[in-house]
């Protein structure tokens, strides 16, 4: 990787210089005062930088080589499913027709693209076991933003205010926080011996003014939930909903799906088992799927298809009438460029293509979680609850500090030395420092043996001397980075 | 074997032996029988590369977008020129295929272009500190009010009716969650009225949301309204364009505690509506409230320079439940995509498109005021976008007009009922001269056939 100090481009920016020529001005010129008052005017130009085409190019493509990416190594970062995103996807979404395609045409003229949302919402629905879809949520997030907001307006439509929003304690941290922001109380749940939802802990606390529970099934230690049936009735037995975090639902596609086991809402992280890129942090999607108690809240506007009358072919429509609605989350119909790409990337795979990927990340994380239970990895990394896994597996790092006094940080760190992106850390909150690891099914076996071998080697040396991992990386465009000094006096801008 | 997969038999059997499991159902047997799908998915079977391409090219051909006829649509989302060097810059694996930084030390491309985002969107808009963006412009909205909301623990938002109504209804669906009320003001002459504001604004007020320029296009005068809006201790929170900052003074100017926007217009596809981005500014005191990531510099052990998420005491895989926002995954390619545009257009460009903006806009409005059955909506200054109310059913115009190659704009009635037959009208600089008046031809052809009640036929 570049490891020059790093310059901004702001820094590059000389007087004079430009990379965009605007076209010039081809109508009557009136002075600039007589269209916009002067007290309107911006009196100086914003201090954009001032640089040619070929230093942008050069500037973007060093820094962009001080990146690790996924195209490049091995990322196995747990709950993130970092599978392959295939380049076919990025061809079809910068097709003209989709790239070029103004949100607000008429639906009469945009019939290409509600037909891939109707049937992109169709497949989701079938994939999940719901049968009604929204596609408009930006992202997981957003996605249970939407979730309990319809919770909310489908209690609120039986005339019932309920408070508390239950969520198990190995909840992604995106689960607390929406709860805060859709206005409800968070209340934990515990986890079991297995790795499950502690059911007692659930009886106890699931009463009349729970609107819903969140849960991730498998959760975020990989692990199925043998009770989801006794969970599901408990739940619903309240009144409250049951809330699906489609964040792991690369473990079960076509194998068992969130409306069989008693989901309501669900939402479907397409940056994740729908192979669109992540881009650094985005964009994805989080389209929902509702049971149809929840159908008639869902956001506005819908994709619907109007099936044709005398012969004609169907076609489809934009449905704002929509009286329940819980309103709009965002501007226009969504992600459509990652729709595209989700799209294609189903049908490339088919319905069975999705349940063998599902089959394989599971194979590959159940590999790669026997490796580690040899050797050195067993005897430092013992995983936190030893049944068999979905398509992730979290690890303890207990041992490895206690006797070996590296900690999953600095095995995390020594990693990036090997050229592995290091597993998610210190998540889930309630294993001791916990690494997650999910291979995904894009990976070959060779990747895997390799990632053992790694964790092997750096426990060993760790045996000879812990100062190293300790201090890792060496490799990389920076080394370890002062995050404390930074938060303390942050900068977050270049000084002009 | 999918194509995306690489686990031969040969490899599963060992991989399985290694497991010690004797099939791959196996790893499957703890989930219960009445939740495992005892059918295939009802999906089509997979399809060949070429295939996939040939039907999504198919699909794509049943669109009419910029590329097939004269686009005068905005109301949000522009059709600007994206440089091609933001495809090849944003197509690189380096920059599309890694996650969120949470790794600093190999993830410093990301860092720094956010860092980078964070200096022109501060730039921009005249405020100190700005977030790595958000989502798009109407949730960004919304998130703006859950910080004032939390800043002044106060219970109602103020709308200017010139702000987008994907905003007001986004604003709307958030508060329904925190339990804010929302409140209209009205419009005068195509601008928000200073005395309504004035006489709305109270001590419950937690937010005054303003859009410049506003949904009609109209430059709101921000040096009148700002004062008013913040005179009872409420944030002034101003959605703006940030195309148009090359020429408008920025909300920092006047005093606004937030400004955000839509950022597709800078350097981002029209995408059917996204992905775009969000961007987020604020003043200093807000920093530890702003929602999504933030980059900040430090050096590292040996004192190089580097770049780190901070503050991420805010958000929600630390603060959980009292974090101060919920988001995640959010749209860094596309804030990466607009950092590029920026630096291509640079500190001379972005002022030169401004005004070329102003004057082929301001071209536009006389061009069309002249003609018989069109009068303009307004008469305040605009950049690159403004209405007008015609004298005839503004959806056979559109269609008359749509037959002829144009897409002469969005009409106004479904959102603003008082105008039933306004049009807003977008000039981007691939607008040319050319094109205006062969929307003025357009229109007036359509105008004048529909004011004639012609019934002719006319292609949708």
């Amino acid at each position: 990787m570049q490891r020059d100090r790093a310059v901004t481009i702001f820094e590059k920016s000389v007087s004079g210089r430009r990379a965009a020529v605007v076209p010039e001005i081809d109508v009557p010129v009136k002075p600039l005062e007589q269209l916009i008052p002067r007290d309107m005017l911006r009196a100086e130009g914003p201090r954009l930088p001032e640089v040619s085409e070929p230093e942008i190019v050069r500037h973007y493509n060093r820094i962009s080589r001080r990146n690790f990416d996924l195209d490049t190594g091995f990322y196995p970062l747990g709950s993130c499913t970092m599978k392959h995103n295939p380049k076919v996807n990025e061809r079809v979404a910068a097709l003209p027709g989709h790239a070029r395609l103004h949100p607000l045409t008429p639906p009469q003229r945009a019939q290409g693209a509600l037909e891939l949302m109707w049937l992109l919402q169709a497949s989701l629905a079938e994939i999940c076991g719901l049968p009604h879809v929204s596609l408009q949520p930006s992202a997981g997030a957003h996605g249970e933003l939407a979730g309990l907001l319809l919770t909310r307006a489908y209690h609120e439509d039986r005339g019932e205010a309920r408070h508390k929003v239950l969520t198990p304690d190995t909840a992604h941290g995106t689960n607390p926080a929406t709860v805060t922001m859709a206005g409800y109380e968070a209340v934990k749940v515990a986890t079991d011996e297995r790795g499950g939802i502690d059911v007692d802990d659930l009886r106890t606390k699931a009463d009349d003014d729970v609107a819903c529970l969140m849960l991730t099934n498998p959760n975020t230690l990989g692990l199925f939930d043998e009770r989801i049936v006794e969970i599901a009735e408990i739940v619903h037995g309240t009144g409250a909903t049951l809330y699906y975090d489609g964040a792991n639902l690369n473990a079960v596609m076509g194998i068992s799906r969130p409306g069989d086991m008693g989901f309501d809402i669900v939402h479907v992280n397409l940056h994740k088992s729908f192979s669109q890129p992540h881009g650094g942090g985005g964009p994805g999607a989080g389209p929902i799927a509702v049971s149809e108690r929840i159908e008639p809240f869902l956001p506005r506007p819908q994709v619907v298809k109007v099936e044709g009358s005398n012969g004609t072919e169907p076609h489809f429509e934009l449905d704002f009438d929509r009286p329940k609605s819980i309103g709009r989350l965002r501007g226009f119909q969504g992600n459509f460029g990652v729709f595209v790409r989700s799209y294609a990337y189903i049908l490339s795979l088919g319905g069975d293509g999705l349940r063998e990927a599902s089959e394989t990340a599971v194979l590959n994380a159940n590999y790669l979680l026997a490796l580690m239970r040899k050797g050195r990895a067993g005897k430092y990394l013992p995983i936190a609850f030893d049944r068999t896994c979905k398509h992730e597996f979290v690890l303890s790092g207990q041992r490895a500090k206690r006797e070996l006094g590296v900690k999953t940080l600095d095995i995390a760190k020594r990693l990036l030395d090997h050229g592995f992106h290091p597993p998610t850390v210190y998540f889930p909150l309630l294993v001791d420092e916990a690494l997650m690891v999910e291979p995904t099914e894009t990976e070959a076996k060779e990747t895997l043996d390799a990632f053992a071998a790694a964790i092997d080697d750096i426990l060993a040396e760790a045996e000879r001397d812990p100062d190293v991992a300790q201090n890792a990386p060496y490799t990389t465009p920076v080394r370890r980075l002062d995050e404390v000094g930074a938060t303390r006096k942050p900068v977050v801008r270049q000084p002009l | 074997m999918t194509r995306y997969t690489s686990a031969t038999d040969a490899d599963r059997e060992q991989m399985l032996a290694a497991i010690g499991a004797s099939s791959v159902d196996e790893l499957f047997s703890d989930i219960p029988a009445g939740v495992r799908l005892d059918r295939p998915l009802e999906l089509p079977a997979g399809m060949t590369e070429q295939a996939v391409y040939e039907r999504l090219a198919e699909l794509a051909s049943r669109n009419t977008g910029a590329e097939d006829e004269i686009t005068f649509l905005g109301a949000g989302m522009y059709d600007h020129y994206v440089p091609a060097i933001v495809d090849s810059i944003t197509q690189r694996s380096e920059f599309l295929t890694p996650y969120t930084p949470y790794q600093p030390e190999i993830s410093q491309g990301t860092l720094q272009a956010m860092f980078e985002f964070q200096t022109s969107i501060s730039e921009l808009t005249g405020l100190p500190v700005a977030s790595a963006g958000l989502y798009e412009g109407p949730s960004s909205v919304a998130a703006a009010a859950y910080l004032a909301r939390g800043a002044t623990g106060r219970p109602k938002f103020l709308v200017s009716r010139g702000l987008h109504p994907h905003s007001r209804e986004a604003l709307e669906t958030y508060s329904a969650g925190y339990g804010t009320s929302v409140e209209d003001i009205a419009l005068a002459g195509g601008a928000t009225d200073l005395a309504a504001l004035e006489a709305a604004v109270d001590d419950d007020t937690a937010a005054v949301f303003l859009q410049q320029p506003n949904f009609l296009g109209s430059v709101e005068d921000l040096a009148a309204l700002a004062p008013v809006a913040k005179s009872t201790g409420a944030l002034l929170v101003v959605a703006v364009d940030a195309l148009t900052l090359g020429v408008l003074r920025p909300p920092g100017d006047f005093g606004a505690d937030v400004a955000v926007g839509e950022g597709q217009p800078l350097g981002n596809r029209l995408d059917y509506g996204g992905p775009s981005v969000g961007f987020f500014a604020a003043r200093e005191e807000h920093i530890r409230r702003m929602p999504g990531r933030i980059a900040g510099e430090t050096t590292d052990v040996d004192g190089r320079r580097g770049f780190v998420l901070t503050l991420q005491t805010r958000e929600q895989h630390i603060r959980r439940e009292k974090a101060t926002s919920n988001i995640c995954t959010s749209q860094q390619l596309n804030a990466l995509a607009a950092t590029i545009y920026l630096s291509w257009l640079g500190r001379p460009g972005i002022v030169e498109l401004g005004e070329l903006m102003t004057q082929r806009t301001a071209y536009a409005r006389e061009r069309l005021a002249a003609i018989d059955g069109v009068e303009p909506l307004h008469s305040r200054p605009a950049v690159r976008e403004f209405a007008v109310s015609l004298d005839a059913p503004v959806d056979g115009v559109l269609r008359r007009c749509a037959a002829d190659g144009i897409n002469a704009g969005y009409p106004l009635g479904h959102d603003y009922p008082e105008w039933p037959n306004g049009l807003l009208i977008a000039i981007t600089e691939r607008r040319t001269r050319a094109h205006i008046d062969l929307l003025a031809d357009a229109l007036e052809r359509a105008v004048a056939a529909e004011r004639a009640g012609t019934t002719e036929a006319v292609n949708a």
